[in-house]
């Protein structure tokens, strides 16, 4: 009992501490530093979901396994999958808060304002691209989680642990939501450029690791959502 | 050579200001912009108009006074120089050169080019200095021994000069180069430690109550930077600031 305590201490007590001694939500490192880690936690999230797809593209059936693993397992069901999606809403919900707050930071523009002579156009727009995820985000949920609720719990169908794959393929059957699928993901990847290494930045990361750090997030922003896009294109055009 | 100035004018803190054309000739490439522009002010003092108002002061890029946002750039188009050490021969017979303040909430426009900085002053006033006993028994600052790459950083970071180039170029309007140095030249000496958390803290609370931005890694602080802070300095205050708000 006494080791539950001191541990439960340990992980609460320096948030409540932040909280109250310099106010989680008013000073703009506290909101920045919670942007940067629901960002890296928003960051292996993705990679997670990459590796479960990827399979669709090597083993109908891997793939059937694993979503029925991660779309019946209690813990991620009722404990992870809540976590994360209060993750997706903290981040964009902070995002736009910023992007508000910076605004009022300049009242009168520049007459000649030449930004990309010191800053990259994906450093300066997070919030396009972010916005551009979220409606993306939308158009998944509508696609694919709404149905699985439904089925799961709304309609307590019986477990079918075979139908993953072919629920997925479908969806790809047309070209249109193929192409918003391709796009989201550039957009992605465009957020994720600068999201990756800027999130390491924030937390006060910034050593001989830098440069590793930068190249591993070019290489994670460039990779995973080729890979989705890749994903998709196959079932489009191969599986159906 | 010949210019033709694009310069914002603004009589006081509470009109509306705009930008006027002005034609400038025979301007000699060796000239500093600074000079350019008091060669432009005499020929308007002589023709009984108004003269262009911007601040300036060492004139050898120490002091930090002059500002100048030039064709969207702070301190202008070269790197690691400020206005004064900013030579017209960056430019090119027939150039339009955009001459306006440094824009922030958190610098008003006093008049013209002028805006007031004094929301560094209070930044600075709120913890970034060390308290030291002048009683007659101070120890020598050189008695206490000091890593070198430590010594090295803390004077890279030392080196900044508060002109606000890192918030004109900031699309954020973020003071958080300016604040982290300013942290940092204190953080990594012996002589920082006794006020480290209060300051750190202190000096945040006032960034934020000042109205500057938040900062979102774009890096064009460091690249307009003229001292050439590094983000280094950032990546340590915030380190600084969550470990004190953990101490409390």
């Amino acid at each position: 009992m006494k080791v539950w305590r001191k541990m439960a201490r340990a992980v609460f007590l320096p948030y409540l501490k932040i909280n109250t001694m310099s106010g989680l939500l008013n000073s703009s490192i506290a909101r920045k530093v919670a942007m940067a880690l629901s960002g890296i936690f928003l960051i292996s999230f993705l990679l997670l979901h990459f590796l479960i797809n990827f399979t669709s593209v090597v083993s109908e059936s891997t793939f059937n396994e694993l979503s029925h693993f991660m779309g019946t397992n209690p813990l991620i069901q009722f404990l992870m999958q809540p976590i994360l999606i209060l993750g997706v809403i903290f981040h964009f919900v902070m995002g736009i808060v910023l992007e508000i707050k910076n605004n009022k930071a300049r009242q009168v523009q520049y007459k000649m304002y030449k930004g990309n002579l010191n800053s990259s156009w994906v450093s300066r727009n997070m919030i396009i691209t972010g916005l551009v995820v979220l409606a993306f985000l939308g158009l998944h949920f509508y696609d694919f989680w709404f149905p699985e609720i439904v089925y799961k719990y709304v309609e307590f169908n019986p477990a079918d642990t075979t139908r993953y794959f072919g629920e997925m393929v479908h969806k790809f059957e047309s070209p249109v939501r193929t192409g918003l699928y391709v796009i989201s993901f550039v957009l992605l990847a465009m957020h994720l450029w600068h999201g990756f290494q800027s999130s390491f930045q924030t937390i006060g990361v910034n050593n001989k690791y830098t440069p590793f750090i930068h190249k591993l997030g070019y290489t994670f922003a460039v990779v995973v959502p080729a890979g989705f896009i890749f994903i998709a294109l196959f079932h489009h055009f191969i599986t159906n | 050579m010949n210019l033709k100035l694009k310069i914002w004018r603004q009589k006081d803190a509470n009109s509306k200001g705009q930008i006027v054309d002005y034609n400038i000739t025979d301007v000699s490439p060796d000239m500093s912009f600074l000079e350019m522009l008091d060669v432009l002010n005499e020929s308007l003092v002589e023709k009984g108009e108004e003269p262009v108002e911007f601040d300036h002061d060492c004139r050898e890029g120490i002091c930090g006074t002059c500002s100048l946002q030039i064709n969207g750039e702070p301190h202008g188009p070269d790197r690691g120089v400020t206005t004064c050490q900013l030579h017209m021969r960056k430019f090119k017979d027939g150039d339009t050169i955009y001459i306006e303040p440094f824009r922030a909430k958190a610098f008003p426009v006093i008049k013209d080019l002028i805006v007031d900085r004094s929301a560094f002053d209070r930044i600075q006033q709120a913890g970034g200095y060390v308290s030291v006993n002048t009683s007659g028994n101070t120890i020598d600052a050189n008695a206490i021994p000091i890593n070198k790459h430590d010594a090295d950083e803390a004077f890279d970071a030392a080196t900044c000069i508060g002109c606000g180039a890192c918030v004109a170029a900031c699309k954020n309007a973020s003071a958080m180069l300016f604040t982290s140095a300013k942290v940092s030249q204190f953080a990594l000496l012996p002589q920082g430690q006794v006020e480290a958390t209060e300051r750190v803290l202190n000096m945040v609370k006032q960034m934020d109550l000042e109205g500057f931005g938040n900062c979102t890694n774009t890096g064009a602080c460091e690249i307009e930077c003229p001292k050439g802070i590094s983000l280094k300095n950032i990546a340590r205050m915030n380190r600084e600031y969550l470990a004190a708000s953990l101490k409390g």
